[in-house]
């Protein structure tokens, strides 16, 4: 029998497959933490997990609250600063890197600063911290979020980090380096984007969920290809050390 | 070098790189003795209208004592560094101190949630506001620690993060390419808390050091506070770990547990509990108004906070979390 698991279980392990081993990723904190730590604990031990505050490949011993708390250079092979880690991006060393926020839109463009006019805005939210920065310098980023309506709009109110921009060219147009979105893991579906027109489209849906549902919780047309895969669900061993050995607090997965 | 695109966020500081020299020409380089309490040191570098930068990341290595003083004191109209700023950022908010702000990461503290107070202030339309990214503002640090004019970067292009910056699109003489131009930051006054200093500055950062490396190069006042006072001869045995050297500093104040309720690594972890009562208070504005009165206002100093929030039995407990590597018993 296929054993139980809830949604962020299943964003979870999704999103560490992606996370190739000898490979570098910046992480936050929460779900893409828990990710890259499940990944280093199946088939990517050398992965390299790295803190935009300054952390190198702490061998993490719990599920930090912070990126920049003392658990995100615990024998670390060294503890750097911002500068370090983001010239790092910017040579082109960082391979993933996760990001969030409360807005995207078709072409991966992301708003963590404010719902309503920039001036008088109805909700201020964080704004970019190192967003923008994995954004414009890592070769590939992801999102990992609830799929809802009001989070897949149209027109984000503010870009914050960038995207495709305008789709096509529009990175290499405004003068940012290759790179870019790569994969969108919500609660319903992964997606990825169009080689050419770079718009957001359905990779493969999660169990029990179909293209209607998906499209009927996004705020603009998402491209359906002719074949869609289904989302593996998580192996018995990911949930074992998921819940044993990455999160056995449940700080994360007890979230869902 | 051609301009191409420019944001049109407020520029709050003169990037002039020979203002900037013509100041710390003045500057003492005379190794003294510069112990002060945390009154005196913010009654003596910290002037209304100000620039003001806080060092540490957000509620990591904090210096809390002088942020808790810079409300107590009522500072008004500072200008203000938001740079992966979280409960530094909370606690200013609370006393409404600042009134420009140059904004990387605001109004947040990460996974634990924003701050309700931080956000009516900014919603409020009284603080007026430049966006960067992080980086960005390391890099406007890291110019004007090296004497220069701007930095260059290469995100932030393209969105509206860099429209409403006062960063300009250039283009680079030899490749022809886009790049970031932001201008150099010397603020007026900045405080960093470290594991060890002398009584002259010099000063021992251990763990990650976020953009104080930075930051300690490019402010033209510095205070320094520290976990331990040690002896010059401490600095000397080991020069190789000395991060700040005594002549960017212009206050040395020993504060143990200065960076409570954040984490201080190696000696105590966050108070995760304290911090979420700030969160949960904050719905309330009158409920909150009595809890800043208790523990910022209403305190003498620093130390009166630390008791009322449970004193050493407290710090004890949050000293054992940090020690835990297991993760079966961590916060």
């Amino acid at each position: 029998m296929a054993p139980e698991f809830n949604m962020m279980e299943l964003m979870i392990c999704v999103a560490s497959r992606y996370l190739e081993n000898g490979k570098t990723v910046a992480v936050g904190t929460g779900a893409p933490c828990a990710a890259a730590m499940l990944a280093q604990k199946m088939d990517a031990p050398d992965l390299v997990v790295l803190f935009e505050a300054g952390g190198v490949a702490p061998l993490l011993p719990k599920m930090p609250i912070s990126v920049g708390d003392s658990s995100t250079f615990y024998r670390a092979v060294m503890a750097a600063g911002m500068s370090e880690m983001m010239t790092t991006c910017a040579r082109g060393q960082v391979d993933y890197a996760f990001l969030g926020g409360a807005q995207i839109d078709r072409f991966g463009n992301i708003n963590s600063t404010c719902i309503g006019d920039y001036q008088k805005p109805k909700v201020r939210f964080p704004g970019s911290g190192g967003a923008n920065d994995f954004a414009s310098l890592c070769w590939r980023t992801m999102i990992m979020t609830v799929h809802e309506k009001a989070r897949f709009v149209e027109k984000c109110d503010f870009i914050t980090s960038p995207g495709f921009l305008a789709g096509d060219g529009g990175r290499e147009e405004a003068g940012l380096p290759e790179g870019g979105p790569y994969k969108i893991i919500t609660d319903l579906a992964v997606m990825g984007f169009d080689d050419e027109t770079h718009a957001m489209m359905i990779e493969s849906l999660h169990p029990g969920v179909d293209v209607e549902k998906v499209q009927s919780e996004t705020g603009f047309e998402l491209l359906v290809p002719p074949e869609i895969g289904r989302t593996e669900p998580p192996t018995e061993k990911e949930l074992r050390i998921l819940r044993e050995e990455v999160d056995p607090l449940k700080l994360v997965i007890g979230r869902a | 070098m051609k301009v191409l695109e420019e944001g049109v966020g407020p520029l709050f500081m003169d990037p002039d790189p020979d203002k900037a020299r013509a100041f710390f020409r003045e500057k003492s380089r005379a190794m003294v003795d510069k112990r002060m309490t945390v009154k005196q040191a913010v009654e003596e570098f910290v002037h209304d209208g100000d620039y003001l930068a806080i060092g540490g990341f957000g509620a990591n290595r904090i210096p809390n004592a002088i942020v808790h003083e810079i409300v107590r004191q009522r500072r008004k109209d500072l200008g203000f560094l938001g740079h992966t700023s979280t409960h530094d950022f909370q606690v200013l908010c609370a006393g409404k101190v600042f009134s420009r702000l140059d904004s990387a990461y605001i109004v947040g503290l990460e996974a634990r949630g924003l701050s309700r107070n931080a956000r009516r202030y900014m919603e409020s339309g009284e603080v007026q506001v430049t966006e960067w990214s992080n980086y960005a503002l390391a890099a406007r640090l890291k110019a004007a620690a090296e004497g220069v004019s701007f930095g260059l970067i290469r995100c932030m292009i393209g969105t509206d993060t860099f429209k409403m910056s006062a960063g300009k699109v250039v283009e680079c003489p030899f490749t022809g390419k886009k790049f970031l131009a932001v201008p150099a930051l010397w603020p007026d006054v900045s405080a960093i808390h470290v594991h060890e200093a002398d009584m002259y500055g010099n000063s021992v950062i251990r763990g990650i050091s976020v953009a104080d490396l930075e930051l300690a190069r490019a402010s033209k006042r510095l205070i320094i506070t520290t976990e331990r006072l040690v002896h010059n001869s401490v600095i000397r045995d080991d020069p190789t770990i000395t991060s700040i050297p005594f002549y960017l500093v212009d206050a040395v104040v020993e504060v143990p547990y200065g960076s409570y309720p954040g984490n201080m690594p190696y000696l105590y972890f966050s108070d995760e509990e304290h911090l979420a009562q700030w969160l949960k208070v904050e719905k309330d504005p009158e409920e909150f108004e009595k809890f800043v009165d208790h523990y910022v206002y209403g305190v003498p100093d620093f130390q009166e906070y630390l008791v009322r929030c449970g004193g050493l039995k407290r710090i004890e407990e949050l000293q054992r979390l940090e020690n835990v590597v297991d993760g079966r018993d961590g916060a």
